[in-house]
């Protein structure tokens, strides 16, 4: 397990490999679909200085205000391949040292995560109610009325924020080795002529 | 006729029902991820994983906070009985809707698709989706199901044949196209998913009746023979593929195969298939008088 303590520099992330667990620990960004549009569409001076050596968190959480301001309710990831199209040029241009998603993402974001020293850790998808619970502080909200709550951007506090390196800086993806795998599986089932239905104890 | 539908208590409910189905997920689902956890290796990624989302489920359960941020789209089927008013039930499940944003059991989620506006209360055009029925009880029954985006975006339907595939217009051709989908979505809809297969109708109803297989128990046995056991062959295939829990690998891919069949055009044979994410969020709600019971 890597305790790694926010910001990050070019050194931790190539000290990561795929497999590996890692605790965050720091200040990170939440940012998805609208917010990669966003990111692009002109500097964003106002984030810039929050994303450089942090990673941003594919995330739409269920929050709640009170008096003592905004909270965070329930927040897994979400899938990060729709992100694929942009999530190189976020990267490089705000210096992220990473995202934390779930799905894994695609060669684009792979070759990205290289050049510029940076790592796809992959959050269990669902696992909403328990991540919220290591987000110990929102600091602040930017695109909150434009992009609703899911989609606007939360600068939260994390604390021993627990994911797995699936997409490494030396250019190794986990996703890739699954899925060369299961597609050789499924290629076998397609082809596979029906054998004779076979009594089984495997309920469905 | 029937008499005057209590307002109040029926829109609490439904309150309830959201609550229920947001944060405390059914006992059949639960006890599906906890067998299979006991199947993945100790140590194992995939054994980890599925400890860690039972965590989750409990601890959701306890705080009454949602399992899953993403509280998907919400789907209900309401079956009432003759003279009950449609748009009074449609009404209330709307307030109950905006009712349960602000008590965070459901997240802001319907997003305007022309202008990117989202509306803040879940409630838009379809948002929620309400479909009903009319039965002879006197009781009014509310399904609901949400869905996640994630499980929604890997979802698919396939038009046969489908030459790609090798698959014709039969059950071959059915279970070629379900590898076929449970591949391609890899972990994306956050496996272990279950699988609700549609074969027939159009677009739409092939479809809806995909998703109507996921509101049934999983221990329900299908009643067609031929689908019986085309379920159990998907449901032991499918966990051959290696997906695993979240997509690291691993034994268990899918939970559950359920296959429902419409009658179709001759022009047509669509095969639908409807994924749903582990967080598998369906309840019932049975409202007689003032009286409320969930299942």
């Amino acid at each position: 397990m890597h305790e790694l303590q926010l910001p990050l520099s070019d050194a931790d992330i190539r000290a990561l490999h795929v497999g590996e667990e890692v605790s965050l620990s720091g200040t990170i960004v939440t940012g998805r679909d609208a917010a990669h549009t966003w990111l692009l569409g002109a500097r964003r001076t106002e984030v810039a200085d929050l994303l450089r050596g942090s990673l941003l968190y594919h995330c739409g959480p269920v929050v709640s205000k009170s008096a003592a301001g905004w909270s965070f309710v329930a927040a897994g990831p979400t899938t990060s391949i729709r992100e694929e199209p942009y999530e190189a040029e976020v990267i490089k241009n705000y210096g992220l040292r990473g995202v934390i998603g779930k799905g894994g993402m695609g060669p684009k974001t792979l070759a990205a995560l290289q050049a510029h020293g940076a790592a796809y850790f992959h959050a269990i998808g669902g696992l909403a109610t328990l991540i919220a619970q290591s987000v110990h502080r929102v600091r602040q909200v930017f695109m909150l009325e434009e992009f609703g709550v899911p989609e606007a951007l939360w600068v939260i506090d994390v604390q021993d924020f627990r994911a797995l390196v699936t997409m490494d800086a030396h250019g190794h993806s986990w996703h890739d080795t699954i899925r060369e795998s299961s597609e050789g599986m499924a290629q076998q089932l397609l082809q596979t002529p029906r054998k004779k239905p076979q009594e089984n104890s495997v309920r469905p | 006729m029937t008499a005057p539908l209590q307002e109040k208590s029926f829109q609490q409910a439904v309150l309830h029902l959201i609550r229920l189905a947001s944060t405390d997920l059914s006992a059949d689902v639960e006890e599906a991820i906890r067998q299979a956890a006991g199947n993945e290796p100790v140590d194992s990624t995939g054994r980890k994983v599925l400890d860690l989302i039972l965590e989750n489920i409990a601890l959701a359960r306890k705080q009454a906070t949602p399992i899953c941020q993403d509280t998907g789209a919400c789907s209900y089927q309401v079956t009432l009985p003759m003279g009950q008013s449609l748009r009074q039930v449609e009404r209330l499940i709307q307030e109950a809707t905006r009712e349960a944003v602000k008590k965070s059991f459901l997240r802001p989620n319907a997003v305007d698709a022309i202008t990117g506006t989202n509306s803040g209360d879940n409630v838009g055009t379809l948002s929620p989706y309400v479909t009903f029925h009319e039965w002879d009880r006197a009781a009014i029954q509310v399904k609901l199901m949400l869905k996640g985006g994630g499980s929604e975006n890997v979802s698919s339907q396939y038009s046969l044949p489908q030459a790609s595939l090798g698959a014709g217009r039969d059950l071959e051709g059915v279970h070629k196209c379900v590898v076929d989908a449970v591949n391609r979505a890899q972990g994306q809809g956050c496996a272990p998913g279950f699988i609700g297969v549609g074969i027939g109708g159009d677009r739409v109803t092939g479809m809806l009746m995909a998703k109507k297989q996921l509101f049934r128990p999983l221990a329900d046995v299908n009643e067609l023979p031929v689908l019986r056991d085309l379920e159990a062959r998907l449901f032991r295939d499918l966990n051959t593929l290696g997906i695993g829990p979240m997509g690291f690998g691993g034994k268990t891919t899918v939970l559950g195969v359920k296959i429902g069949g419409a009658h179709r055009t001759p022009a047509s044979f669509f095969v639908s298939i409807a994924y749903m994410c582990w967080a598998d969020r369906r309840r019932t709600l049975l409202f007689s008088g003032e009286e409320a019971t969930y299942a």
